[in-house]
């Protein structure tokens, strides 16, 4: 039971902190991009 | 991945574009995102539920199911911080310097979770944290060189400055992951304890195998959709500097005029 | 090249000889870890004597990062190392000379402080040809990767704090490498102590070259 604890922990830990860190970059190029020309953030 | 950078003769904008994004997604990283998002979730089915235990890890090697592609992952980052950082050197362009940093960000990331991972299954497998096994040893040491890369940008400087040195840092470390490997294996020789690869069946099959592979898709595609969102990011932020220092330029000069 | 070498660290050492800071500090901070060390490690337990090779080389490593920001500071203060880019002398003269120069004020450093440990950690020096083998190759791959962030550390003025966190990690391999040849070497551990000096000489070899190679971008655009 314990095993599952720590199995959950790892899992949840993982994905919560990539989750976490792709939030964080996306919300920071949005108010990037607000401060930025037109020109400069047409992506391919 | 590269910006447009075409900027149009004399300033005239085409009519006919779409407005530009006001953020860092794109056609592409929109598929990459849908892609890893139903990945993940294709992973979490098959390495919590559809794989059964194994014969030797028992339930933990569901734990490796992630701790074996972000190492992975990991590694294809510093590779990539190392390349980029051996192309800014030679052809000095912003987009080499930009893509070494992003890549290294996302790179201590994942190894902070592999290390992360890696103390779980040392609790369930050997009832401590922490065992001084080789790979969780050789992880640890490079995380913190990382670490050193990542405080090297943030120092302010020029960004040339920045450049070069940042990229010196990062062909040394990357150089110093084999000899750390090979050092830290020998250091261990001796004590033989349970590793975490070391008890991974070479036959693994089936659905074991299965989503072995899987896990290691998704953390790269993962990997690929945060690179080009922080890569982007990083280009964002660097415009939105230079016209900050434009603006401030532009009001000295108006400062100066009016004395 | 070799001659432009042995001008830049003959010029460094001069230097060195005159401010008596590796003398008048670095060398009291080493003596002083041998201390702290045996305050650390009760000194009745024979961890002392059981860790010697480790405390050691550690202590050099401490030393060094003193060292390395020493030898820098002093082309930083006067703008000797621009003044050396005008010389014409060719980068990776200017890296060789310093690592050169590193690798003397170290040598004379572990010397005293070997002599230190033989007598305050009470331990017997012998397996004198891998010692002097090990100190030598250990010394010069700390050396090597030790010029090139000191010259990182001065092209980012104000973050000398950064030093160690660069340079440490870098250097586990060869503290790992050092103190395994070194337990062998007095007798501490069994097996073969010639790998681990084999292994200390790779890492000098790949970071002097990297380190030659990699200077010249380095100091071009200062």
């Amino acid at each position: 039971m314990n095993e599952a604890a720590y199995i959950a922990a790892a899992w949840i830990g993982t994905f919560g902190a990539v989750a976490a860190y792709a939030a964080w970059i996306i919300r920071r190029g949005r108010q990037a991009s607000e401060l930025v020309d037109e020109q400069d953030r047409r992506w391919m | 991945m590269t910006i447009d950078g075409s900027v149009s003769p004399s300033g005239a904008v085409a009519p006919a574009r779409s407005p530009a994004p006001t953020s860092t997604s794109s056609r592409a990283t929109r598929i990459l995102g849908t892609v890893a998002l139903v990945g993940t979730a294709a992973l979490v089915v098959f390495g919590l539920w559809i794989t059964p235990p194994d014969a030797q890890l028992g339930e933990t090697i569901r734990i490796l199911y992630m701790h074996v592609p972000t190492v992975s992952a990991a590694y294809v980052a510093f590779i990539i911080t190392a390349v980029a950082s051996v192309a800014y050197l030679w052809k000095r362009t912003e987009f080499w310097d930009l893509l070494a940093a992003s890549s290294a960000e996302i790179g201590v990331l994942f190894f902070a979770l592999t290390i992360f991972n890696g103390m779980l299954w040392g609790r369930i497998t050997w009832g401590v944290f922490w065992r001084w096994e080789p790979r969780l040893t050789t992880t640890t040491v490079l995380f913190l060189t990382y670490l050193g890369y990542l405080a090297v940008r943030r120092v302010p400087t020029s960004t040339r400055t920045r450049g070069t040195v940042s990229a010196v840092i990062g062909i040394l470390a990357v150089v110093n992951i084999p000899i750390t490997h090979k050092a830290v294996d020998w250091w261990r020789g001796l004590h033989q304890e349970k590793t975490i690869f070391g008890t991974v069946d070479p036959e693994m099959q089936g659905t074991q195998l299965f989503t072995a592979y899987l896990g290691l898709t998704v953390f790269l595609v993962l990997f690929a959709w945060l690179l080009i969102h922080r890569f982007r990011l990083a280009w964002l932020t660097e415009r939105a500097e230079e016209q900050g220092l434009d603006a401030a330029i532009a009001e000295r000069r108006a400062e100066g005029s009016l004395s | 090249m070799i001659r432009d070498a042995a001008l830049v660290a003959s010029k460094d050492l001069r230097l060195e000889w005159r401010g008596r800071v590796g003398l008048g500090q670095v060398l009291p901070f080493a003596l002083l870890c041998v201390l702290l060390f045996a305050f650390a490690l009760d000194p009745d337990r024979g961890v002392l004597q059981r860790a010697t090779s480790g405390l050691f080389w550690m202590i050099v490593l401490f030393a060094a990062v003193l060292v390395v920001q020493r030898s820098f500071s002093v082309e930083g203060e006067d703008g000797v190392l621009d003044a050396l880019r005008l010389s014409g002398l060719a980068p990776a003269s200017v890296y060789l000379g310093k690592v050169a120069a590193i690798v003397v004020q170290l040598l004379a450093l572990e010397a005293l402080l070997l002599v230190a440990v033989a007598v305050l950690y009470d331990t017997t020096l012998r397996g004198w040809g891998l010692l002097l083998g090990t100190v030598l190759l250990a010394t010069l791959g700390i050396a090597g990767a030790g010029a090139t962030y000191g010259v990182v550390g001065l092209r980012l003025q104000g973050a000398e704090t950064l030093l160690p966190l660069l340079l440490l990690p870098l250097l586990a391999p060869v503290l790992i490498g050092a103190t395994r040849a070194g337990d062998v070497a007095l007798g501490r551990s069994a097996g073969p102590g010639w790998p681990w000096a084999a292994m200390l000489g790779i890492f000098a070899v790949v970071y002097v070259s990297l380190g030659a190679i990699l200077f010249r971008p380095l100091m071009e655009d200062l």
